[in-house]
C-alpha cells in the first residue's frame, strides 16, 4: 500500500470524511470535514467517492512526502502549496511522483484547506466513520491532530490520472460567505424584537477561541431579558431546560454572545438559541477565521430548502468537473 | 397515554434540517418516558430520511435530510408514531454501580458544597450515595449521563466560572443533577469525587457504560481502592 509521510503536521492537521450519524443518543456528535463541500469536491477531482477520508488542514498547512508517489488535489482555501517548489494548482488533480515533497503554507484566504489523495485515506473505522473526533480522542489517526514523523496508508488505488479542474463558474457559486443565512432558532421567541433587529444588523467578529466545536463571536450583547419571563415563551416556564441542539445552532450565551455550533458540536445543550445558519452555508463556517467579520441575514424557511437544493443540483451538474 | 401523548407533543422547527418534538417543559419522569418510547420507537422503526436522534430532559431531536424530507411530512409521521407510544415495550432499568472515591484530590469541590449546605463531607457523600438516579438522556460529549434527582439538601449552584479541564472520571453535581464525566472538558458542575471506571470505551459493547433509562448508584470507595480499580 502507498503512504504518505508526515514531515511538518502543521497547526492542526485531522483526518476527516463526512461525519458519523446516528450516535445523538450516546452524545457523539457527527464531527466531518468543516467544509464539507471542499472534500466532496477534493474527492471528486481523484476519482474517490465523495464522502473518502482526507486530511483537513487549519490555517497553516503541513509537509508531506509520498514515497511511493499518488494522484492527490487540493481544495479550499488557498494555503499557497508548492509540489518540489512547483506552485500547486488549487481545485485540480495532480500528480506527485515518488519521494516529491509536498509543502502547504499559511493561508492566503480561509481556514481550511483539504487534501484528497486518489485511494482515499486508509483508517481504522471508528462507528462506521473515519472522522476525527478531537474532544473524544477517537475516530481518525489515533483520535488526534497528526505529528511529524506520522505515517498514514492511502487506499487501494484502481484508475489512471485523469487532469480534472473544478469549473470556474461552480468554484464562483461555491465560494464562500461572509454574510450568513439564517432561519429562526427554536427560542427565537425569547427574546425581544428591539434583540432580534441587533443581531441581524450587527457586525461580529470571529474570535481565537473558535474551533471545531464551535465558533464564539464577539459583538454587541444580545439581551435576552425575556428568557426569565414566563408570559412571553408560549408556557414554558422561562428556565431553559438541556434539548438536542442542531449544527449551526447560534446560541446566546449569559453574557449574551452567540456561538454557533459546529461539526463537533456538543448533543445537547442548555443556551437560548436565536437563530439556525441554514445547510446551504454549513461550508462557509468552515472557512471562517479568527477575527473574520460576519453578519447575519434572516430567510424564509422555503428559501433555506431551494437554497440548499440548488446547491446539490450545482454539485451533481455534469458540467461541475472538466476533464482534459 | 396515547392521546396525551400526540395531542401534548409539541413540534418546533429547530433548523432547516431538524424539527424538535417537546413533551411539555418540565423535567419529569413522565416526560423523560414518553422521549424514552419514541426513541425507541424510532430506532425499531426507523423513518427513511432520518439521520439521527438527540434525546434530552423532555424533548427529543430529529435530524432529517431535507432533500427527502420537509418539517411537515416529519411531523406527520411523527404523529402517527406518538399515538403508538403506548405499546412500546421498555425493559426494566438496569442497575448500574458506580465506585466513587470522594473528596481530596478527587472531589475537590466537596468541601465547598458542605460549606454552601452546613453539611459535614460524610453527610454530602451518604447523602449523594445512597440515592438511586435515572439516566434521562446522554448528551454534551461522549458518554455524558444526565442523573437526576439529586437530594433536595444537595442542589447546589454551578461554579461561577467553569473549570478549564475537568479529568475524566470526575463525579459531578450541579442544580439537581448529577454526572460523571467521561473525558476531560471544561466544565462547570462542581466535582465531589471521581470513579477509576471508564465511562465511554470504543471497544466496548455500546460504547457507553450508561444508557438512557438505567438507573445509577454511587458506591464510596477509599484511594486505595480506587487504585487498585484503575488498575484492573
Amino acid at each position: 500500500m502507498s503512504e504518505i509521510h508526515v514531515q511538518a503536521p502543521g497547526l492542526l492537521t485531522t483526518v476527516q470524511d463526512l461525519g458519523r450519524e446516528g450516535f445523538g443518543p450516546l452524545g457523539v456528535s457527527p464531527s466531518g470535514a468543516a467544509d464539507a463541500i471542499s472534500l466532496r469536491i477534493g474527492n471528486r477531482l481523484v476519482g474517490n467517492a465523495e464522502g473518502a477520508a482526507a486530511l483537513e488542514m487549519t490555517l497553516l498547512g503541513g509537509t508531506f512526502v509520498f514515497p511511493q508517489g499518488a494522484v492527490f488535489a487540493l481544495t479550499g482555501s488557498d494555503f499557497g502549496a508548492t509540489l518540489d517548489e512547483a506552485p500547486v494548482q488549487l481545485w485540480a488533480s495532480c500528480v506527485a511522483r515518488p519521494s516529491q515533497l509536498l509543502r502547504v503554507g499559511p493561508t492566503r484566504s480561509g481556514a481550511r484547506c483539504y487534501l484528497c489523495v486518489h485511494g482515499g485515506i486508509a483508517v481504522p473505522l471508528f462507528l462506521g466513520g473515519a472522522a476525527t473526533h478531537l474532544l473524544s480522542g477517537l475516530g481518525g489517526h489515533e483520535g488526534r491532530g497528526l505529528r511529524k514523523g506520522d505515517v498514514l496508508q492511502i487506499g487501494p488505488t484502481n484508475t489512471p490520472f485523469r487532469k480534472r479542474t473544478l469549473s470556474p463558474h461552480a468554484r464562483e457559486r461555491l465560494s464562500p460567505r461572509k454574510v450568513l443565512r439564517v432561519t429562526p432558532g427554536p427560542q427565537h421567541e425569547w427574546f425581544s424584537d428591539a434583540a432580534r433587529r441587533a443581531f441581524l444588523s450587527s457586525t461580529y467578529c470571529v474570535t481565537e477561541e473558535s474551533n471545531r466545536m464551535g465558533l464564539r463571536l464577539e459583538g454587541p450583547a444580545i439581551s435576552s431579558a425575556s428568557a426569565g419571563d414566563t408570559s412571553t415563551n408560549d408556557g414554558n416556564t422561562g428556565e431553559m431546560i438541556t434539548e438536542g441542539v442542531a449544527l449551526g445552532a447560534v446560541q446566546i450565551t449569559a453574557a449574551g454572545l452567540p456561538i454557533i455550533l459546529f461539526v463537533e458540536q456538543q448533543t445537547t445543550g442548555g443556551y437560548a438559541k436565536l437563530a439556525n445558519v441554514i445547510s446551504a452555508d454549513f461550508h462557509s463556517l468552515g472557512q471562517l477565521r479568527p477575527r473574520d467579520e460576519i453578519r447575519f441575514e434572516q430567510i424564509a424557511w422555503d428559501t433555506a430548502r431551494s437554497l440548499l437544493i440548488e446547491q446539490e443540483e450545482l454539485l451533481s451538474s455534469l458540467d461541475l468537473i472538466l476533464e482534459s | 397515554m396515547s392521546p396525551t401523548a400526540a395531542e401534548g407533543a409539541r413540534f418546533q422547527f429547530a433548523s432547516d434540517q431538524s424539527l424538535l418534538v417537546s413533551f411539555g417543559s418540565k423535567i419529569t419522569r413522565g416526560a423523560h418516558q414518553q422521549v424514552l418510547r419514541l426513541l425507541r420507537l424510532l430506532e425499531s422503526e426507523p423513518v427513511a430520511g432520518v439521520r439521527n436522534l438527540h434525546p434530552a430532559y423532555c424533548s427529543l431531536l430529529v435530524k432529517f435530510d431535507p432533500l427527502r424530507l420537509r418539517h411537515e411530512d416529519l411531523q406527520a409521521i411523527l404523529q402517527q408514531y406518538l399515538t403508538r407510544l403506548e405499546d412500546v415495550k421498555l425493559p426494566e432499568p438496569r442497575l448500574v454501580e458506580i465506585p466513587v472515591c470522594y473528596g481530596g484530590e478527587y472531589g475537590p469541590d466537596l468541601l465547598d458544597v458542605c460549606a454552601l449546605h452546613k453539611l459535614t463531607p460524610e453527610q454530602v457523600i451518604e447523602l449523594h450515595s445512597a440515592a438511586t438516579y435515572l439516566v434521562y438522556f446522554l448528551g454534551f460529549v461522549p458518554g455524558f449521563a444526565y442523573l437526576g434527582e439529586l437530594p433536595d439538601a444537595l442542589i447546589t449552584p454551578r461554579l461561577p466560572t467553569p473549570r478549564r479541564k475537568v479529568p475524566a472520571g470526575s463525579v459531578a453535581i450541579a442544580g439537581n443533577q448529577t454526572g460523571v464525566y467521561p473525558v476531560a472538558t471544561p466544565g462547570g458542575w462542581r466535582l465531589l469525587g471521581r470513579t477509576p471506571l471508564a465511562m465511554f470505551r470504543p471497544e466496548r459493547e455500546g460504547l457507553s457504560l450508561l444508557a438512557i433509562g438505567d438507573h445509577v448508584r454511587f458506591v464510596p470507595i477509599s484511594p486505595g481502592q480506587f487504585a487498585a480499580l484503575e488498575r484492573a
